[in-house]
């Protein structure tokens, strides 16, 4: 860190010197510190200038380094506007590509705005180099400026045709780029893209085209039809030819999402199969398909099958997620077993318990739609609990009391198996872990006690629950095992009872009231309060019995009613009653609210929550009936309400309730109890049998159709062979409707990401050009360059020459309010006025006709997107530049800041409003806009007013100088929006700004005396210019000089006279000024020499036009 | 499905060594330094904790990884949506015969000491994230020119420095 930051120092440095190849150097050791993580953003400017430099050495590592640290927060990357304009329009097909390429590193909104037309003139370039560097970065620019992909389709078209291979392929590209997103819009290219693809011989092109018309062809079915055979050529002759198997994959997954016909992929898939290095892919490709076509997936799922094997986990997690995907009814079982062994050899517990997962999914999905057989589910699941250090025991258990609330008919197996599981000591063994195995245990305690009628040896089940080790599971558990206890107490007093048996009945009680303590003694609250409660009941129980009354009634009515399953988002959906406030305190908030209990705890029913009952005194009797109502057809839907209690929910029983669900007889023919611990794999046999039987019973009464009522059901339609649909499961999956209130609301949409970068070109290109989408143009700057670029000189000096003048002029004006105070002499300011009027018409309207000209010949040139808005150009006023008007009473002291004020004269010369404008000057290193607070370099300067037409008006703007010794130009763009009748246009000019050193002096009075003394002080160094043929008077001469260079008259003896200024910074400059015979010499002394020099310049080309 | 996909082109490219050092980077989306350092370094983690028998992709974040290793480097591409693992292997590859090409036999050195160069070579190759030129010639081609057009430039150099100087 040491050695960069020294490293940075030293090209720090670097980047001050003047030459351009040192900074070059050091730009490109910045490129590399980026990479390694430094920040370089703070040489953000150099690297620009790096970018401009004229040498294709220099410019090709500044574009690097641009389009390396450049993003869009990069707030000088507004400043390379220009430049990359310039290198676009180079000579040299390198400049412009590098300029290209680095463009499309770094394109913002407004580079793409502003370069847009640039770049499309380029898309027919003549060089194929740039033509297919312009075409693929016409993407990018469309992305970031989706206005501009209307004007450019057409000719993005074009290049569709381009006699150049890789033209071709970089706008075929392009355009399935953008199909992809919006695939209707390239509908009607889908001829040209047909011929392409029979034509093409280049690979890539043909999968760029293979996918926009897997994109297509959902949008138009016959395009499928007439696709397939040419595709399925080319799937065969690719995958003969190529060398990249990869390239026909990526044909096949193009093909899934829209083809018709899987048959011909489906094969050479199976067949691409055997090479491993696309086996992930392979497997990719399926999933796809199996969205359109699960059937031809289905068949190869041995393959699939053996993808478990493989080494690499990714590969693996990839089967099962299409294994996910295929099962069906026929095949659960069999993927299932698969699975089964799988689990068992898979190392490392990661992969295990993602298969487990897997497992539980496969099976569970959409309500448990594929498994025919119930028992052999539990039996999975009890198998699945023999796994060791699994975390995902919860998920078990929770699948386990799940299948048992939901399918009725298998609670009695599935009880049986649970007791087996309460029974096994492996479970307790693993308790320490928490979420591990043991959670089963939970499931399995329930659904014991709650379903306690069907079990077999219930009294030995309370013995095996109250066994001692019990108490070594974690908390949760054993309070459901204590709540449990209870309810299969209860159950077997009520069997002793009923046989009589009181000696039974008591054993049982006695055996309560032995084993309860040690779980009152737990250390789980929960436990101990259920546990010291329901012992004082079981005491309670003792009394009674000891006094031969009978008891068993009343307790087993503790646990009276059934618990049905709620969806989970049952209770959002309930919309709130109108008048209902539910964050309003009912009543005044307790220190201490009950928590209410988790379903999976609410064993008890008195424990469940009551609706809270609110009912407002004020609420006449009408709204009174109106709620109960509406109470009433909450109580039916909400599974929560007690249906089993009296009297007031017997006037409903009409409407439907939970108890209305049709459950659908148990398949008898399977034998319900399993011994032991039954293997899964003994039910796929059964299934098996089962599954021969009913074909058998169905040929049967489709041959003597007669209705057999006796077992299974009889819903299948009556066709012979088995389909999926017609295996019948052999249990039905109480999926309760009731589980989402009918009332419920459906569950909002998602709406479109409304922030979708890519929606924005959702744009219709069908839809012919307006006027009011034409790109920026900066049209006669086009003009220009679609000449030559060597003409570009020349318009510049035109121009450069124009706001000297106006320059003047204006200063001139200033000046004179100025000089009135100061009681010079001067010439009348009125008269002065009309002359710069006057000479401001003429200018402009000569600017117009030089305008005119290279529009026209742009029209010439068929530039398509101009047209007759043309002539309604706006003509702007060049800026001017003056010094700061001094206010009357300054001191003189001008040395405070280098500030320059440029007063810009704006004239609307066209026929429309024009609004919005705004004024963005390039700055220099050496002169800087002064901008408002807060605003960013690149930010325009918002021009105070607005201008209808004909209407001229003066904004002024402030200019900080560095070093005032040399003149300089500034560049600048007016934007502006043009508003007429036909609507609004966003247009721009470019201007330049002359600084000349003359404007930044100031007209400073000098006495003799004093200026005397400047001169002998010796301290000024001296220059001299000499102007042949001047024929005005000496007298006017002097006062040019004082009007344009801002000189004051010290001394005039005859026709010599000495002269005074003062720059703006402090430099004096005094000058010698003889009249000779047709000839004028100036010699000055000024304590900068390059200011004198330059001054003298000026001068010489002022006094040159006399 | 459609309306899932979103940049279909590629995010960026990685070179960097088995030790995790960075060789080359090229963002084709506009990236914050700091979210770029930060995917690079959590890349780089998960790409080298690989085995070699392991296949080239991967999934990550949001996106899609292809990787392959050539010798010492592993070149490291991330794309986005439905586009194509295998076309980007296969890119990945052209990069590498390109490199090899202009390097002759190209090795780590190589791409430390002309990076710029691998940067030029990888400009004139992809674009904005999408195959500019599927030809190699044609992208060498481009380069040589490039290349030549700076030579051109390097030898009056100290002649023009002179004159700017003075």
């Amino acid at each position: 860190a040491k050695y960069i930051s020294q490293c940075i120092d030293e090209i720090k440095q670097e980047l001050k010197q003047d030459n351009i190849a040192v900074k070059a150097n050091a730009v490109c050791k910045l490129t590399y510190l980026q990479m390694l993580g430094y920040d370089i953003s703070w040489a953000a400017f150099n690297i620009i200038e790096v970018m401009s430099a004229s040498k294709f050495t220099f410019k090709r590592i500044g574009y690097l380094a641009a389009s390396q640290s450049f993003h869009e927060g990069t707030d000088v990357i507004m400043l390379t506007t220009n430049q990359i304009r310039k290198d676009l329009s180079s000579p040299s097909q390198y400049d412009t590509g590098v300029a290209l390429t680095g463009l499309s590193c770094f394109v913002t909104p407004d580079l793409a705005r502003d370069l847009a037309n640039d770049i499309m003139t380029l898309m027919s370039h003549t060089k194929p180099y740039i033509r297919k560097k312009a075409v693929l970065i016409m993407y990018k620019v469309f992305l970031k400026y989706p206005e501009s992909l209307r004007p450019a389709f057409p000719r993005l078209k074009e290049k569709l045709e381009d006699p150049d291979p890789g033209v071709q392929s970089a706008a075929v590209n392009v355009i399935c780029e953008l199909a992809r997103r919006n695939p209707k819009n390239y509908l009607s290219l889908a001829p040209l893209f047909f011929k392409l693809m029979t034509s093409s011989t280049n690979n890539w092109v043909l999968i760029k085209i293979i996918k926009l018309f897997g994109a297509l062809t959902p949008l138009e079915p016959r395009l499928g039809k007439k696709l397939i055979e040419p595709l399925t050529n080319l799937i065969h002759s690719v995958v003969l030819t190529t060398v990249l198997p990869g390239l026909s994959v990526a044909v096949l997954i193009s093909l899934s999402s829209g083809m018709p016909n899987h048959s011909a992929s489906i094969q050479v898939l199976t067949w691409l199969w055997r090479l491993s290095a696309v086996k992930y892919l392979g497997l990719l490709a399926m999933s796809k398909i199996l969205k359109t076509h699960p059937k031809s997936v289905q068949s190869h799922k041995d393959l699939i099958l053996q993808c478990l094997d493989d080494k690499d986990e990714s590969i693996r997690l990839r089967a099962l997620d299409l294994l996910y995907g295929m099962v069906s009814k026929k095949n659960l079982m069999e993927i299932v077993k698969k699975l089964m062994t799988h689990v068992d050899k898979a190392e490392g517990t990661t992969y295990r318990d993602e298969l487990l997962t897997k497992i539980i999914d496969i099976c569970s999905q959409s309500n448990y739609q594929y498994i025919t057989n119930f028992e052999w589910y539990i039996s999975i699941l009890v198998e699945l609990t023999r796994l060791e250090g699994t975390r995902h025991g919860h998920l078990i258990a929770a699948q386990m009391l799940d299948v048992a609330i939901r399918v009725k008919a298998i609670r009695k197996f599935a009880v049986s198996q649970m007791s087996a599981l309460l029974d096994s000591a492996h479970l307790l063994a693993s308790s320490t872990q928490r979420n591990g195995i043991c959670e089963v245990l939970y499931a399995a305690a329930w659904i014991c006690g709650e379903f306690s009628e069907h079990l077999q040896e219930p009294h030995h089940t309370l013995e095996a629950m109250l066994r001692p080790k019990v108490t070594t599971l974690p908390g949760h558990i054993q309070a459901v095992y204590v709540q449990n206890v209870v309810k299969l107490y209860a159950n077997i007093l009520q069997q002793k009872e009923q046989a009589g048996e009181a000696e039974g009945a008591q054993a049982v009680t006695q055996l309560m009231v032995d084993r309860l303590p040690q779980f009152v003694q737990s250390a789980d609250l929960e436990v101990q309060e259920r546990a010291s409660c329901i012992l004082q009941l079981v005491k309670h129980i003792q009394k009674l019995q000891a006094k031969d009354v009978p008891v068993a009634e009343e307790v087993s009515a503790l646990f009276a009613g059934e618990l049905n399953p709620v969806a989970p988002k049952a209770q959002k959906k309930v919309p709130v009653p109108e008048g209902l406030d539910l964050d309003a305190w009912i009543n005044e908030p307790l220190s201490d609210s009950e928590s209410e209990d988790e379903r999976p705890r609410a064993v008890f029913h008195e424990e469940e929550q009551r609706r809270p009952k609110h009912r407002p005194s004020e609420a006449d009797e009408e709204e009174l009936a109106r709620r109960r109502e509406a109470r009433k057809q909450e109580q039916a839907n909400n599974p929560f309400y007690i249906k089993s209690s009296p009297s007031p929910q017997k006037r409903y029983q009409d409407t439907p309730g939970v108890e209305h669900i049709p459950v659908v007889q148990i398949d008898l023919s399977v034998p319900l109890k399993v011994p032991g611990l039954p293997m899964s794999d003994q039910y796929v046999r059964l299934e098996e049998e089962r599954r021969h039987r009913q074909k058998l019973e169905k040929d049967k009464r489709r041959k003597k159709r007669k209705e057999k009522e006796k077992k299974g059901k009889r819903r299948h339609s009556s066709l012979p062979t088995e389909s999926d649909e017609d295996i019948a499961p052999a249990q039905q999956v109480d999926i309760v409707t009731e589980e989402m209130p009918e009332n419920a609301l459906p569950s909002d949409e998602d709406d479109k990401d409304p922030n979708d970068p890519y929606r924005a070109l959702d744009i219709d290109l069908d839809k012919p050009l307006a006027d009011s989408e034409k790109l920026p143009v900066q049209k006669h700057r086009n003009a220009e360059t679609s000449k030559s670029p060597e003409k570009d000189v020349p318009v510049v000096e035109k121009k450069s020459k124009k706001p000297k003048k106006k320059e003047k002029k204006h200063k001139e004006k200033e000046r004179d309010k100025e000089k009135k105070r100061e009681k010079e002499k001067k010439k009348s300011p009125k008269h002065k006025k009309k002359k710069h009027k006057k000479e401001k018409e003429e200018r402009t309207k000569g600017k117009k006709k030089s305008k005119k000209q290279p529009l026209g010949s742009e029209e010439a040139a068929g530039e398509p997107v101009q047209n007759g808005a043309a002539e309604e150009e706006p003509l702007p006023v060049r800026g001017t530049s003056a010094p700061p008007p001094r206010t009357c009473d300054i001191r003189g002291s001008l040395q405070e800041d280098s500030q320059v004020t440029v007063a810009i004269v704006l004239e609307n010369r066209s026929s429309s409003i024009l609004k919005g404008m705004e004024l963005s000057v390039l700055d220099s290193l050496n002169a800087r806009m002064a901008r408002p607070q807060g605003s960013s370099v690149h930010d325009g300067v918002p021009v105070p007013f607005q201008l209808p037409p004909g209407v001229s008006n003066e904004a002024q703007y402030v200019f900080t100088i560095q070093s005032i010794v040399m003149a300089q130009k500034l560049k600048g763009t007016l934007s502006f929006i043009a508003k007429n009748d036909e609507g609004a246009t966003h247009e721009k000019l470019d201007f330049r700004l002359h600084f000349s050193c003359s404007s930044y002096l100031t007209t400073t009075p000098c006495y003799s005396d004093a200026f005397a003394k400047l001169l002998e002080s010796g301290d000024l160094s001296m220059s001299s210019v000499k102007v042949d043929g001047i024929r005005m008077s000496f007298q006017n001469l002097l006062a040019k000089i004082c009007f344009h260079h801002h000189f004051s008259v010290v001394e005039r003896v005859d026709s010599c006279a000495s002269m005074y200024s003062r720059s703006i910074q402090g430099h004096h400059i005094c000058l010698l000024v003889k009249k000779g015979e047709n000839s004028v010499s100036v010699d000055g002394k000024c304590s900068d020499s390059t200011l004198l020099s330059n001054l003298l310049e000026e001068m010489k080309a002022t006094l040159a036009k006399c | 499905m459609l309306e899932e996909s979103r940049e279909e082109l590629m995010r960026f490219m990685l070179l960097f060594s088995r030790q995790g050092k960075l060789r080359l980077q090229k963002w084709y989306l506009a990236t914050s330094d700091k979210e770029r350092k930060k995917m690079v370094r959590e890349l780089m983690q998960v790409v080298l904790a690989r085995k070699p028998k392991m296949c080239s992709f991967l999934e990550w974040r949001d996106l899609k990884v292809v990787y392959k290793r050539y010798a010492s480097l592993y070149f490291c591409c991330a794309i986005e949506g439905q586009d194509n693992e295998l076309i980007t292997l296969e890119l990945i590859h052209r990069y590498v015969e390109l490199l090899d090409k202009y390097f002759g036999s190209v090795c780590e050195l190589d791409i430390i000491f002309n990076f710029e160069k691998a940067y030029f070579i990888l400009d004139e190759f992809l674009m904005g994230g999408d195959v500019q030129d599927t030809s190699k010639k044609s992208v060498l081609k481009a380069i040589e020119q490039a290349d030549l057009l700076q030579e051109e430039d390097e030898s009056p150099r100290s002649v023009l420095e002179e004159m700017g100087l003075a």
